[in-house]
């Protein structure tokens, strides 16, 4: 798969795979979800195995900080959504603060995946677009991108879906 | 503890209905009280005098632990006290029942319920496990309508409870949120609306879900009873001009901590407007964007802090935009306590801050001020009791800006130290040692060695001699957490020196059974001990079966318990809970290799039996 530079971001870097981490370099974010730790540790984790490939798996809860804090410092830096579309066999993850509004996100989605998009109209949504992009936000619930203001949709989106096809249309003419 | 003594109460009572009666004190042979005081006439009315005098003698006794010494005296005085006790403290509200405590306390004005326990707050239980407020304040709505002081923490509290407090208790005053969750702005509102007497209401380390209300617009108008309003940890916007309403109106205000949706600028109006403040919580601490380069003149920050002349405490500092830091100097030699670790402020930022900060007692930070940050803080801060240093980059493997250098020269600086909490990548133990020989007051040692069962950096030695010398020489400890690379050795040594040691942190450490069994049959004043991670077994968890009667809580998850040895204590400590689950809430594991592991125990001393409210995960043996 060729990787491209879109915004400078380099989408190897933000691609997830189902290899195993340590088998290639993967950046692991700080705040994934993390992996269970193992029903019996029976191994010793010694020095010398930390000093290998910087792809340790996450153990929950260590080092021992609340998640509030780990966030708080995390305000800055960055925030990765999952961002998947109906039929494509990949998920994409971006970094949603290197997007300042609508217009650059939906650019850069519509380079990722190749599909192009119509005018958002607060009335209509998507209407007369081959795909229609939609959120998962804090409570849980499917929205339409470009409901709400941008800072709001930035801080609340937790991942982003592109439906194409019989599932745009019915979402759109439910709104 | 509450909890504690009404266990005590269950058997001494016992006891104690056997005493003789305090006038007759001739050490004739034992007459057994009667259970009804009415059938015994002159000692009645003697009795009902002292019980009058006692009662306005108890009435000035605040300390829990010599209240529940007076009330084991006898029946009497447990009933006195039972009647003037207004305080009330539960470690761990499934101890008890809300109904006991509402028979035996009558008059409770103030309330502390603690729900999950520590580990909870590291992803380690799944959710809805339980703690829920909700029966407390049921039965406390309709117990104690004079009710004026909820704290709570690590508790799951709803919207709805919050309503039901706000609207069952008239006088209510003060209102403590510590690492609460479940409730959102909503639930706020309604208790700044209703509780029309307020004067504390702080949400601190809380998860606050946005429901998008404008709860500061829902205060009452007129001029308020405010002293204290905490929301930094509130992740949603707020309405200013309404904050900054209320704060006008507010004149008795003395504590203000405002979450990071609150801009430099705006940080200004609020002090400009409350220069009586003592503490104060900075919000972002760097200008919105909307004024960058607007060219209008920026407000004298520094001015504004000057004219809080009574200001000793700052925190805040969410976002912080470094520049702007020296706006604080005018303060910095009144201040008694200086939370910065939710900023990335770096040595040269920091020391020419700190070298004036004379008075400070209690230090939060980051470990991005580094080791010569902290020699900054040795050279300054002689009267430091409390250090925390928290990572700015929480994982194994990261650079590690804090060191044994750093804790060494804490040592020889501030030895008044009492409490440190203290996150490093790696550690020796000559600085362990150091810091136990220098600072003889301590009485907190918590130390979280990040990388996973890393030695001594510099020797490659385990870091038992390290702790062991805190235990040797901190006879005052009564708090230990551990980590790095540990032998049995270092849990033979806590065991041994542990006198006062009260809670005990275990993560990744130890080699068999012995390492728990030292513990055990240690650490005289053990209540909670928490252990993740650590090859103790069946054998180690039997050792302690004289002890769990006394224990307020123990934890121990990926452990290496059976179910097996879990049901044996559950059988033999019926006053025991032991509650067993796994880390998801998924239903029981169908696994069969792994039926019979336990990944979490908690087991925990309760009056009341097991709880009703147990999620299908928990399995209560």
């Amino acid at each position: 798969m060729a990787y491209e530079k879109v915004n400078e971001l380099n989408l190897k870097d933000t691609e997830l795979r189902l290899g195993l981490p340590g088998t290639e370099q993967v950046k692991e974010e700080q705040d994934v979800s993390c992996v269970r730790s193992n029903k019996r540790q029976l191994q010793s984790d010694n020095e010398e195995e930390s000093t290998t490939p910087p792809a340790k798996t996450q153990i929950v809860g260590w080092p021992p900080v609340r998640s509030y804090r780990k966030n708080s410092n995390n305000n800055n830096s960055v925030s990765y959504v999952k961002v998947s579309m109906d039929g494509a066999p990949y998920l994409r993850k971006i970094d949603l603060k290197t997007y300042k509004n609508y217009a650059e996100l939906l650019k850069a989605l519509e380079n990722m995946f190749k599909f192009t998009i119509g005018e958002y109209c607060e009335r209509e949504g998507y209407k007369g677009s081959e795909v229609v992009p939609t959120y998962e936000d804090k409570d849980g619930d499917w929205m339409l991108v470009g409901d709400v203001p941008w800072d709001m949709f930035s801080s609340s989106c937790k991942r982003l879906r592109i439906m194409k096809g019989s599932d745009a249309l019915a979402l759109d003419s439910a709104l | 503890m509450a909890e504690e003594d009404l266990s005590e109460m269950a058997k001494d009572v016992e006891l104690h209905l056997k005493l003789d009666p305090p006038l007759s004190a001739n050490n004739k042979p034992s007459r057994s009280f009667k259970t009804s005081s009415s059938s015994s006439p002159p000692p009645c009315d003697t009795s009902h005098v002292l019980e009058n005098v006692l009662e306005n003698v108890l009435k000035f006794l605040e300390s829990r632990r010599d209240r529940n010494a007076v009330s084991l005296v006898c029946r009497s005085w447990y009933r006195v006290e039972a009647q003037t006790r207004s305080e009330v403290f539960i470690g761990n509200c499934y101890s008890l029942s809300p109904a006991r405590l509402a028979r035996r306390f009558t008059r409770v004005r103030s309330l502390f319920l603690k729900g999950k326990p520590r580990f909870a707050d590291f992803n380690l239980m799944p959710p809805d496990w339980g703690a829920r407020f909700a029966p407390w304040v049921a039965v406390t709505a309709k117990a104690y309508p004079w009710l004026e002081k909820v704290t709570l923490k690590r508790m799951f509290v709803t919207d709805d409870d919050l309503a039901l407090l706000a609207a069952s208790f008239p006088g209510f005053k003060e209102l403590v949120l510590l690492c609460c969750e479940g409730f959102g702005t909503s639930g706020v509102a309604v208790v700044a609306n209703k509780c029309r007497q307020l004067k504390v209401l702080d949400l601190i380390e809380s998860e606050v879900t946005d429901d998008e209300v404008d709860w500061i617009s829902c205060f009452p108008e007129g001029e308020t009873h405010l002293e204290s309003l905490s929301f930094d940890c509130v992740e949603s916007p707020i309405n200013f001009k309404a904050l900054e309403r209320l704060v006008v109106r507010s004149p008795f205000l003395k504590k203000l901590r405002t979450n990071r949706f609150v801009s430099l600028e705006e940080l200004h109006r609020l002090m400009v407007r409350a220069p009586q403040l003592t503490s104060l919580g900075t919000g972002s601490f760097s200008s919105s964007t909307e004024n960058a380069g607007q060219g209008e003149q920026e407000p004298d920050y520094a001015s504004a802090f000057r004219a809080c002349r009574s200001l000793v405490c700052l925190s805040g500092f969410r976002e912080l935009a470094a520049e702007y830091l020296p706006a604080i100097s005018p303060v910095c030699a009144n201040l008694t306590s200086i939370n910065f670790s939710y900023a990335n402020i770096s040595p040269d930022v920091f020391r020419p801050i700190i070298r004036n900060c004379h008075n400070v007692r209690v230090f939060w930070a980051l470990d991005s001020i580094c080791d010569e940050g902290l020699q900054a803080v040795a050279a300054t801060c002689k009267e430091l009791r409390e250090l925390r240093i928290f990572p700015f980059d929480p994982s194994e493997d990261s650079e590690g800006p804090v060191s044994g250098l750093g804790l060494q020269a804490i040592s020889e600086g501030c030895r008044k130290l009492e409490s440190i909490l203290y996150f490093c990548q790696r550690m020796t133990n000559v600085a362990v040692t150091a810091m136990s020989e220098n600072c003889p007051q301590l009485t907190v040692f918590r130390l979280c060695i990040m990388g996973r069962h890393r030695p001594d950096h510099v020797t490659g030695k385990p870091m038992d001699d390290g702790f062991g010398a805190i235990v040797k020489n901190c006879k005052k400890l009564t708090r230990l957490a551990v980590s790095g690379l540990l032998t049995d050795k270092a849990f033979s040594l806590i065991g041994e020196y542990g006198k006062l040691i009260r809670t005990l942190s275990v993560a990744f450490a130890g080699d068999s059974d012995m390492g728990l069994r030292y513990i055990l049959e240690g650490c005289p004043k053990l209540e909670k001990l928490e252990i993740r991670d650590s090859p103790f077994g069946d054998a180690g968890l039997r050792s302690g079966m004289h002890r769990y009667n006394d224990m307020r809580f123990v934890w121990m998850s990926s452990c290496r318990l059976s179910r097996g040895s879990c049901s044996d204590i559950a059988r033999a400590l019926p006053s025991v809970v032991v509650e067993v689950f796994g880390s998801d809430d998924d239903d029981v594991d169908v696994d069969e290799d792994n039926a019979d592991y336990v990944e979490i125990l908690y087991m925990y001393r309760s009056l009341d039996g097991p709880r009703k409210d147990a999620p299908k995960f928990v399995t209560i043996l």
